[in-house]
């Protein structure tokens, strides 16, 4: 067990490392002189430049040999100190990076857990009648199909603009100030819903159709037709295949955090939802390098958080890891 | 009277080319306390009646025939009538017998589990599974391992005694000794000797192609070929005397220990049995065949020769009149 | 009654043709094929041209009607087609590529190149590929399809060299390549000869798949804004219409045939694949 830790960690220390790094040496790949390109690029006021010098000089440090610059951004990295957001001047990004997440959260973690559940229990069940298997499978290949800005523009259309029902932009209504009260937390969740079924919707394909194949895989093996030959009850066999799919189920969830993190930053983008996903969007669009720089660092250290939690879910579910029995990673 | 009464049975397989005529007219019985082998190569549909008396599902298809099973009609194309007969009177130890535990699930959950599905707790039976692990020499402490802990061989034993546990009438061990090496074939042929001595099973019915097997543990030996009946009759009788011309064949083809050649070279038999989408008809056996004649052209009947019980399909041997 | 039983020559054709999800699959990818080629012909207006009024919806002159510039949607469509498949088939073939060669040369090799190449792998695999593509796009720009097609393939990888590595595993211990060895084949004949051909079926599929998603990821790219400066895809053209103000104003035919296509061809590639595994997996066919 304790090798099956030590191997993923070693893998997220070093994708957190390389990320960092990628994060420190893309913007010298620029052309041209970096911190005049973005100076100028931001159209910022007199007083502001100097700062924004300043601080590009010290984060760049191109009076300083390289590999100090690069421990520098080390040291910043873990101050939390993101620098400072062009586009949200003189907000540090840190601050705005801290204010978008909860948002990412509320509709990212429901959406993954509650279409996991949904998908499996779904997915076995589709497999179970050949008629409905034969109809439910390609609407499950076209809903893990479609891409999720389209999905999103569909609901965003359909319930918000066509029905009314849903509000189409922002995290909560314009006219209102955040506050702790009910009627605050309804606006929220009536913002809320529309992304957050968007993401449900495409990821609720992709389990169904991933589960229907390995329960199918599971009923034509070995100790499937030995406990039909004891004359097993299907219920029994059933579940024995089941809880043997989930296990490529859980694995297919931490590799699946990368396109989930895409989906979200599209979604978010549909419907102007202020998370993380619009944010580096808007970054992007604005040209603020911090803001794309903290952004990415913060995605990344969500995936390989979110990664870490899935290993030690499987950990708990497959006994034969516990035994260190499994070779498979 | 005797446990297992088949009839006329056939058996296809479904396949795109066509049906397979895998086992095309099996009629035979075993008695009480009889270990019938069953003997034949690959493809000559032993496995398939073995298989087609517990779980006979697609691509099997069955065509015709009746089987009983003391006395009772036993409905092996009702797959859901067949449960109520599964694991209680007709048992299979299963070809793929080292894969056929649940990787994930300890082995006393599975037994729980199979149990509880017939209404029986695993304590209840508790005393009685460790003597028979006791008789097929696995430690008690299995119980609470993985299968992939296991051996081959244990998982197999493992598998031994699940399928016999509620005392089957008919245990159906299909190759279960070809994955073993020579001295745990021993042990595993004599686990299942013990298994009718002990009474833990009324009939056994031990599928091979490995005749020295048989010759150790069998009370009769029933060969096939090409889906048919071949030849049956006790044990001694076969390998002293055989009168189809393929069991002849089968049982000289075999070495001898002890016995010394000079310049003999090992006979097979040449040819190769032919295939069973569209059978020829007559003897299957015709073409490759040293002693067929004409009338061979039309299909013998597997005739009981004697008292004995000695039955041959023939035309050689039970001449003109059948 | 006795049935006659059918002269079947290439049984592996015979599913191939026998099989609906492959030729319901084959069939939408072909005709999106066709349309993308034919399509640019069926059209008199160019894909940039305001010729007509804006915000008009479908109708006999507009077969998608015009966008907010009194632009053709369908001429635009028809030529948006094209990059898509572009992108699809270099990207996902790119992918491929790499992910074939690093899989095959762990699982081939063993020992420390295994190792070594798993790390790189797992690492590359757990960074969220639209991030990479974030940052490198954001620095580097995009200035084109092929460029675009270049960066997916260099992230898309990883689970392709997963699988590859995998297989590889299961065929090196597989007899007829011991056999191979022991007759003193090189390493090289043994690989073109022996174990090439049964990965082959499986490397279809693979690209398959990563076609598929190459085809999701430039259509993100693009959607955010990071696709290339000229020409059109599906993917900018809801990106044009989200930025426009399509949605609030419900110009459902500016975006809806875009996304509509994506997911229709990315679910016929997805149901193909299925069709191909069962065509070369005899244990998963129906009879």
């Amino acid at each position: 067990m304790t090798r099956y830790f030590v191997r993923k960690l070693t893998i997220y220390l070093l994708t957190f490392f390389l990320a960092v790094t990628i994060d420190w040496i893309i913007p010298r790949f620029m052309p041209g002189n970096p911190i005049q390109t973005m100076l100028s690029r931001a159209a910022l006021r007199a007083e502001a430049v100097e700062v924004m010098r300043g601080y590009y000089l010290k984060a760049f440090g191109l009076d300083v040999p390289i590999w100090q610059q690069y421990l520098n951004f080390w040291k910043a990295v873990f101050h939390g100190d993101l620098g400072v957001s062009v586009y949200l001047f003189p907000k540090p990004v840190i601050k705005v990076i801290a204010e978008a997440i909860p948002y990412t959260l509320a509709i990212l973690v429901p959406a993954i857990i509650l279409s996991w559940i949904a998908g499996n229990k779904f997915g076995a069940f589709a497999a179970r009648r050949k008629w409905l298997d034969s109809t439910l499978l390609p609407m499950g290949y076209f809903l893990t199909a479609t891409p999720y800005m389209w999905l999103g523009i569909l609901l965003a259309w359909g319930f918000g603009v066509a029905l009314g029902w849903f509000p189409i932009a922002g995290g909560y209504s314009f006219a209102m100030t955040p506050n702790l009260s009910w009627k605050f937390f309804l606006d929220l969740l009536w913002h809320w819903f529309l992304p957050f079924a968007s993401l449900f919707l495409v990821m609720f394909g992709g389990w169904a159709i991933g589960m229907r194949n390995m329960i199918i895989y599971e009923l034509e093996a070995d100790y499937s037709q030995y406990l039909e030959s004891l004359g097993a009850p299907r219920r029994l066999i059933r579940s024995y295949a089941f809880r043997n799919a989930i296990l490529p189920q859980i694995t297919g969830l931490a590799l699946q955090m990368g396109t989930i993190a895409a989906g979200a930053v599209v979604t978010e983008t549909v419907f102007s939802y202020p998370g993380i996903g619009s944010l580096i969007v808007q970054a992007i669009q604005n040209q603020d390098y911090f803001l794309i720089q903290g952004c990415f660092l913060f995605i990344i250290i969500g995936v390989l958080l979110a990664n870490f939690i899935v290993d030690i879910v499987y950990l708990i579910v497959d006994p034969r890891t516990r035994r260190g029995m499994i070779g498979e990673i | 009277m005797n446990i297992l009464e088949v009839r006329d049975l056939r058996v296809y397989y479904q396949t795109i080319k066509g049906e397979v005529k895998a086992l095309d007219g099996a009629t035979f019985s075993v008695a009480e306390g009889e270990i019938m082998g069953l003997a034949g190569e690959s493809g000559c549909g032993k496995s398939t009646l073995g298989r087609s008396l517990v779980l006979l599902k697609p691509p099997m298809k069955y065509i015709e025939g009746e089987v009983f099973l003391e006395g009772k009609p036993l409905p092996i194309w009702d797959r859901e009538k067949m449960n109520a007969f599964r694991f209680t009177k007709v048992s299979l130890i299963p070809q793929y017998a080292m894969n056929a535990l649940n990787p994930t699930k300890k082995i006393k959950r599975i037994f729980a589990d199979i149990l509880a599905s017939r209404g029986l707790k695993l304590r209840q039976v508790l005393s009685e599974l460790s003597r028979r692990f006791e008789l097929v020499e696995l430690p008690l402490e299995v119980l609470k391992m993985y299968p992939i802990e296991l051996s081959g061989g244990m998982k197999q034993r493992v598998v031994m005694v699940l399928s016999t546990l509620l005392n089957p009438s008919l245990l159906i061990a299909d190759e279960v000794t070809s994955a073993l090496d020579v001295s745990t074939q021993k042990a595993v042929a004599k686990m299942l000797v013990e298994f009718r001595n002990q009474r833990f099973v009324k009939a056994l019915i031990v599928i091979t192609h490995d005749i020295s097997l048989l010759y150790q543990i069998a009370d009769t030996i029933l060969v096939m070929y090409a889906g048919k009946l071949a030849e049956k009759g006790s044990t001694e009788e076969i390998i002293s005397d055989p009168k189809h011309p393929y069991t002849r064949l089968l049982i000289f083809s075999l070495p001898k220990i002890g016995v010394r050649y000079m310049e003999t070279k090992l006979r097979g038999i040449p040819g190769h049995p032919p295939s069973l989408l569209q059978p020829p008809g007559g003897c299957r056996f015709r073409e490759r065949c040293p002693e067929a004649f004409e009338k061979c052209s039309e299909e013998p009947p597997f005739i009981t020769l004697d008292s004995t019980g000695r039955q041959v399909a023939c035309w050689r041997v039970t001449g003109n009149h059948g | 009654m006795k049935k006659k039983p059918r002269k079947v020559k290439h049984e592996i054709l015979y599913f191939a043709w026998r099989n609906w999800k492959l030729r319901l699959g084959l069939l939408v990818v072909f005709f999106f094929v066709l349309l993308a080629i034919v399509g640019p012909y069926l059209t008199p207006y160019e894909p940039w041209a305001y010729v007509g009024p804006s915000a008009r919806p479908p109708c006999k002159e507009f077969w998608f009607g015009t966008t907010m510039f009194g632009q053709d949607v369908f001429t635009q469509f028809v030529h948006g087609l094209y990059p898509v498949f572009l992108v699809g088939v270099l990207g996902g073939g790119l992918a491929t590529v790499i992910g074939t060669l690093i899989g095959f040369t762990a699982g081939y090799r063993g020992g420390w190149v295994d190792e070594i190449l798993n790390t790189f792998t797992n690492v590359v695999l757990v960074i969220p590929t639209l991030a990479l593509l974030l940052i490198l796009a954001a620095y580097l720009g995009v200035r084109s399809f092929f460029i675009q097609a270049v960066f997916i393939g260099c992230t898309a990888w990883p689970w392709t060299a997963r699988a590859v590595r995998a297989q590889t595993l299961s065929l090196k211990a597989r007899e007829f390549v011991d056999l191979a060895k022991i007759s003193g084949m090189r390493p090289a004949k043994i690989v073109l000869t022996e174990i090439a051909p049964n990965m082959l079926s499986y490397l279809v599929m693979v690209f398959i798949l990563q076609f598929g998603g190459a085809i999701l990821n430039a259509a993100t790219l693009d959607f955010i804004g990071l696709g290339p400066t000229r020409g059109i895809s599906l993917g900018l053209m809801m990106q044009t219409a989200l930025l426009w103000g399509a949605l609030p104003l419900g110009m459902w035919w500016w975006f809806v045939p875009p996304g509509l296509a994506i997911a229709l061809l990315v679910g016929a590639l997805y149901i193909t694949n299925v069709g191909l595994d069962e065509v070369f997996n005899p244990k998963l066919r129906e009879m």
